[in-house]
């Protein structure tokens, strides 16, 4: 990169990235706090994985203008782990995240991201949304109506203060109004203190006191492909949206890269593994920022404030964290994919509802892609194998003319053999096959098949028309299968 | 008079009356029409979502003003269609205020009632702000 495009992603746009950084910086602080509480660790280990994340991104990052940090979906994928194993095994399983992040990158395997189909997606954030909400349940376990009160209040100022002004944060003012409430008001009720310790100093080098053995990484591995794969789902997604936000382009491998890098000195200062988010980056964009500096500032300024005010955030209510939290579940849902789901192509809707069940029954964004995605390439070999033959006949009736329609794959054979009347009284056919494709050893396999039932009839079969591809994986394999066949 | 108007678009049933107003006015003043398409953080995220690629998300937002734009091609008026990112309302106005137009064509309602409820109409916002002749189609 040269020295131009360096200074104009930096440093084209320094009061609008000042600005936006410093809007995000507020808006982060509840998010990063109630991100640790689901993933069951101090809320430090958020906040300082929110810092490095968006300080290391500036730099590294491909998408100027996004914002990355600890996010809900990372959050939701480490709970069984910092639970089952301990602090220091997250931070292991964060480093080891993004290491597989930055081969992910290397080896430019984010194209591999399209081929997770869009209901897949939908279903992801939808997922996402309701493993957020469905997290903030237990803590009205047991609570008084004032709790419910307080709720409810942070919820009516986060969506009713954008009417007043939007230039700051409704989540923040929410935050700070319930936490005054609270104080003030000398209302007893549960804080972020009561779930972990705020410690106000900057996050120092550590290396995890783990066991380095095979047991180890057999304990983190797991939970780092996890984190891998979802934490570049999300951040390739967030990309996207800032690209088409702002109407410029990303380098999505680069950022694949530099997620891991971020990851990586995240995992060895303390933080837990995070990745972008579209809500921050919305907001990031919205409020005049796109580039590189805003995700700096951000991550900046968000240190600075903890370290001037972390007294005061251990006494935010744990209500206040709920409501934002509610807030966060409504903006990630994608309620069109619901008003819509009558539309859609029964299959795409399939596939989104899979993934949601598969993710709420699993607690695993990743297996719930996955299920997705498994799904969809099942629907899409059952839809592209269809073919169609149609029949001719010819020479006075001597001959016939099968003309194939379609993909022959693995597929499709089965099918495509059926077709064909074997006993038929004629003495020759022909088999055009200019508007089919073979993809494969089961379609040359299948041809020779039925030249051979053909011929035990007593029938010549002559196949025409293959485009110059398939005429090369016959050549290439069907002169063996016949060989060795008969 | 009106020689350069500005048609806000957002692909809805009003919409499709103003831009009905937009050509007449345009027609009766020998004028040109500019047909503006705001998408906005929601939607971006809406769409990009729904899509399979950048390519789809343009060729559905091409679908979403081409009954306004069927329209204007069907009129003898000379026109020309925009889509910008950003806050529907602040966008409108900066775009109007920088490009020196001569009238903007707005409808009073847009998609959702819900919306103009919690944050305003935008019509309203950009009567206020922009600094030529507003017109409001109901």
């Amino acid at each position: 990169m040269n020295l131009q495009s360096l200074k104009e992603t930096w440093f084209g746009n320094v009061r609008g990235d000042v600005l936006a950084g410093i809007v995000v910086a507020l808006a982060l602080i509840p998010e990063a706090i109630a991100f640790s509480i689901i993933a069951g660790v101090d809320p430090m280990v958020g906040l300082y994985a929110s810092f490095c994340i968006a300080v290391v991104i500036a730099f590294v990052g491909g998408r100027p203008g996004m914002i990355s940090g600890a996010t809900g979906a990372m959050a939701l994928l480490m709970v069984t782990l910092v639970a089952d194993h301990g602090l220091e095994y997250l931070f292991a399983a964060t480093i080891l995240t993004g290491i597989i992040q930055i081969l992910f990158g290397v080896f430019k395997l984010a194209n591999v991201m399209k081929f997770v189909p869009r209901s897949v997606m939908v279903g992801f954030v939808n997922a996402l949304a309701i493993m957020i909400f469905t997290s903030q349940l237990q803590h009205f376990v047991g609570e008084t109506w004032v709790m419910y009160g307080l709720v409810a209040l942070t919820l009516a100022i986060i969506y009713l203060f954008p009417r007043i002004t939007k230039a700051v944060p409704s989540t923040l003012v929410a935050i700070i109004a319930v936490t005054a409430l609270a104080i003030f008001g000398g209302i007893g009720v549960r804080t972020v203190g009561d779930l972990g310790s705020l410690t106000q100093q900057l996050p120092v080098f550590l290396i995890p006191e783990i066991p380095l053995n095979f047991e180890t990484l057999m304990i983190i591995f797991p939970y780092s492909l996890s984190l891998a794969i979802v934490g570049l789902l999300e951040s390739l997604l967030t990309a996207n949206i800032v690209d088409d936000m702002t109407d410029t382009e990303s380098n999505k491998n680069r950022e694949s890269r530099g997620q891991g890098i971020a990851n990586v000195v995240t995992g060895f200062f303390g933080g837990m593994a995070g990745c972008a988010m579209i809500g921050q980056s919305v907001i990031n964009v919205k409020s005049g920022g796109n580039g590189r500096l805003s995700s700096l500032v951000a991550g900046v300024f968000l240190m600075f404030l903890i370290i001037v005010l972390g007294g005061v955030v251990v006494q935010i209510p744990m209500a206040a964290l709920v409501g934002v939290m509610i807030m966060v579940s409504i903006g990630t849902f994608d309620w069109s994919s619901v008003k819509n789901l009558h539309k859609i192509p029964k299959t795409d809707a399939a596939v989104m509802v899979v993934t949601v069940v598969t993710v709420v029954v699993t607690h695993d964004l990743s297996k719930g892609v996955l299920a997705g995605v498994v799904l969809s390439a099942i629907f899409f070999a059952a839809k592209i194998s269809k073919v169609k033959v149609n029949e001719i006949v010819a020479l006075e009736g001597s001959k016939k003319i099968y003309k194939v329609h379609g993909q022959i794959f693995f597929a499709s054979v089965n099918d495509l053999v059926e077709k064909f009347n074997f006993n038929d009284s004629v003495k020759e056919v022909e088999i055009d096959l200019t508007n089919a494709h073979l993809w494969d050893d089961s379609a040359i396999g299948a041809l020779d098949k039925i030249e051979m039932k053909f011929e035990q009839n007593h029938i010549k079969v002559e196949y025409t028309g293959l485009n110059e591809e398939s005429k090369h994986l016959k050549k290439r394999i069907g002169g063996m299968s016949k060989a060795s066949g008969h | 008079m009106f020689k350069k108007i500005l048609l806000a678009t957002d692909g809805s049933a009003h919409s499709i009356r103003s831009a009905d107003h937009a050509i007449k006015l345009a027609e009766n003043f020998g004028g040109t029409v500019d047909a503006v398409y705001v998408v906005d953080g929601k939607k971006s995220k809406e769409d990009v979502l729904h899509s399979v690629d950048k390519y789809e998300v343009k060729r559905e937002r091409n679908e979403k003003i081409k009954a306004v734009k069927e329209m204007l091609e069907q009129s003898s008026v000379e026109f020309n269609t925009h889509i910008l990112h950003g806050e529907p309302g602040p966008t409108i106005v900066e775009f109007a205020n920088k490009n020196d137009y001569d009238c903007v064509v707005i409808g009073s309602r847009g998609l959702n009632d819900l919306q103009t409820m919690i944050l305003g109409s935008v019509s309203h916002k950009v009567a206020k702000r922009v600094e030529c002749p507003v017109l409001i189609v109901k």
